[in-house]
């Protein structure tokens, strides 16, 4: 055998080494990827169960006696008139845009007389519950996990106990209650702000017919779009106390654990309205 | 009367209790001392039934309670009264709310005469004129003293008090050691004491007991415990680093 032909054969086997190295380190790759997934689909399944079981827990508390009905007053204060100010200057601008966006649109194929009917579907329909949705979620649902997460770090929620108040009936029960009465409401007062908003900038800014925006308004607005907006809002208000309540009530670490509760709260309810929001849609607005 | 048989709990890997028997007389004052980490606290919530034991039984007044469902052991929580060890009272409620807290919701009592028995408990605690303050308005003493008029304010037969003395200064402790004994001799109440406190503990106690990795090592009186032959007893009472007890992390 020739000196070139063993120097061949020797590189050959260095590479059949080589690449045998290569494929055991591929699997162990793949083998860590699989296992890192499969730690956090454990943890959100976990995470997951523990939200059905509260849920369960809380409609179990809802039928049983007495009601709650001072602390579901004060939660629905807190929830709906502090939200009031920021709701209504979120529905408006977003009228108005909406509005200035849509005629300048429409006025290249002369179809502005549309921007009344546009205005309203959008609102009734997607924007005056989602936005209200987000709005809610950002300040009562930060609100709802910060002061339950220091209930539960200083003790509050385990000295509730130890005075034989189940803690989710008065705790967690009125804020859901609140969050699904509440919300349609103020996405109520959302939806005839947003179209009112659209109207100002249509009519007043913008010079258009007066009549004609109402009538476009009217003609093409069904009340199942409002209705079924509505729905979607509650169920958005029930999913915002959920998930803010069980973030609260779950806290564990101190400052810090209250810190990342309320983060985990705003993002996980912004994320479940939006998501749930085609879905809803999607089954609602066949 | 509260006792305890072989009572085990663990969380994960963690065996925190490992067979704990104990049994407290009723109207006698049980001190159960033992180290950071040792178990105590989980102890204390097993006798108010907010944790139920892998193993074992919790028996009030002939009842074990970690076989109850949630409603009845609701039911058996209104005989106890407990202090937390950072008195653990509602912010967002005045200082007369949190004491009234339990005649309200279980008495069903009138605002008015809710209010007039959290003054006569704040009272009893040294304190007059706070019943409008918030909390946060309060110092840590003063908190402790109206979270002892919360727990006595629904007349319990039993109570609970987790670190009664931690983090106060040596006066005020001594003074809430003497609020102790005063609400048992005043009360007739059972009553059990987690603590660290040795000076506390001797005071408050008829007897005490202590918890070591999981289990109750020693129980006797304080004389008893003072004159032990048992090393690791010993050391904690003599609060020394050297001796068979090892400081978790520390090589000493």
């Amino acid at each position: 055998m020739s000196v070139s032909v063993k120097n061949r054969l020797r590189k050959l086997t260095l590479t059949r080494k080589t690449d045998t190295e290569f494929m055991f380190g591929f699997i162990e790759f793949i083998g860590r990827i699989i296992s890192k997934f499969w730690y956090t689909f454990m943890l959100f399944t976990e995470e997951l169960g523990r939200i059905i079981l509260l849920v369960c827990s809380t409609m179990k508390q809802i039928i049983s006696p007495p009601a709650e009905f001072k602390n579901t007053s004060k939660q629905m204060v807190e929830i709906g008139i502090k939200s009031m100010p920021v709701v209504l200057i979120t529905a408006v601008f977003t009228g108005m845009v909406l509005a200035l966006q849509s005629y300048t649109g429409f006025k290249r194929f002369n179809a502005e007389f549309l921007v009344g009917t546009v205005v309203a579907l959008s609102v009734t329909r997607e924007l005056g519950p989602v936005l209200t949705g987000l709005i809610v979620a950002g300040r009562a649902g930060a609100s709802m996990a910060a002061e339950l997460g220091t209930m539960r770090v200083t003790e509050q929620i385990d000295a509730l106990e130890t005075l034989a108040t189940n803690p989710v009936k008065y705790l967690i029960v009125p804020r859901f209650i609140a969050g699904v009465i509440v919300l349609p409401s103020l996405t109520v007062v959302a939806d005839i702000i947003g179209i009112v908003g659209g109207y100002f900038v249509t009519v007043v800014l913008l010079g258009a017919n007066s009549a004609l925006y109402w009538r476009r308004t009217w003609d093409y607005l069904e009340m199942d779009d409002i209705y079924n907006g509505l729905i979607k809002s509650c169920f958005f208000g029930g999913a915002i106390a959920i998930i803010s309540c069980y973030k609260g009530f779950y806290t564990e670490g101190g400052a810090e654990g209250v810190g990342k509760a309320t983060t985990g709260a705003v993002v996980l309810s912004s994320m479940t309205i939006l998501i749930s929001d085609y879905f809803l849609s999607a089954w609602l607005f066949k | 009367m509260i006792e305890l048989i072989d009572l085990h709990k663990s969380f994960g890997g963690n065996h925190v209790l490992r067979g704990v028997n104990l049994k407290v007389e009723k109207g006698e004052g049980m001190v159960v001392i033992g180290g950071s980490g040792s178990g105590k606290s989980v102890l204390i919530k097993h006798i108010i039934g907010t944790l139920k034991p892998d193993r074992g039984s919790v028996f009030i007044e002939g009842v074990d309670i970690a076989k109850l469902a949630d409603h009845e052991l609701y039911e058996v929580r209104k005989r106890f009264g407990m202090l937390f060890q950072g008195a653990a009272l509602f912010d967002s409620m005045k200082v007369w709310e949190n004491v009234a807290f339990a005649l309200m919701r279980h008495g069903k009592l009138k605002e008015k005469d809710a209010k007039e028995i959290a003054v006569e408990k704040l009272r009893m605690v040294g304190l007059v004129g706070v019943e409008n303050l918030m909390p946060s308005e309060l110092s840590g003493g003063m908190k402790k003293r109206v979270g002892l008029a919360r727990a006595i304010a629904h007349s319990p037969e039993m109570l609970l008090y987790d670190e009664p003395t931690t983090g106060l200064d040596p006066i005020m402790a001594d003074a809430i050691n003497d609020l102790i004994i005063e609400m048992k001799q005043r009360l007739s109440v059972t009553s059990v004491a987690i603590t660290h406190d040795m000076h506390s503990a001797y005071k408050i106690a008829d007897r005490i007991a202590m918890l070591y990795k999981g289990e109750i090592i020693e129980v006797g009186t304080p004389d008893a415990i003072k004159n032990t032959d048992n090393a690791i007893v010993r050391q904690f009472i003599t609060g020394s680093a050297i001796g068979p007890i090892k400081i978790e992390g520390v090589t000493v």
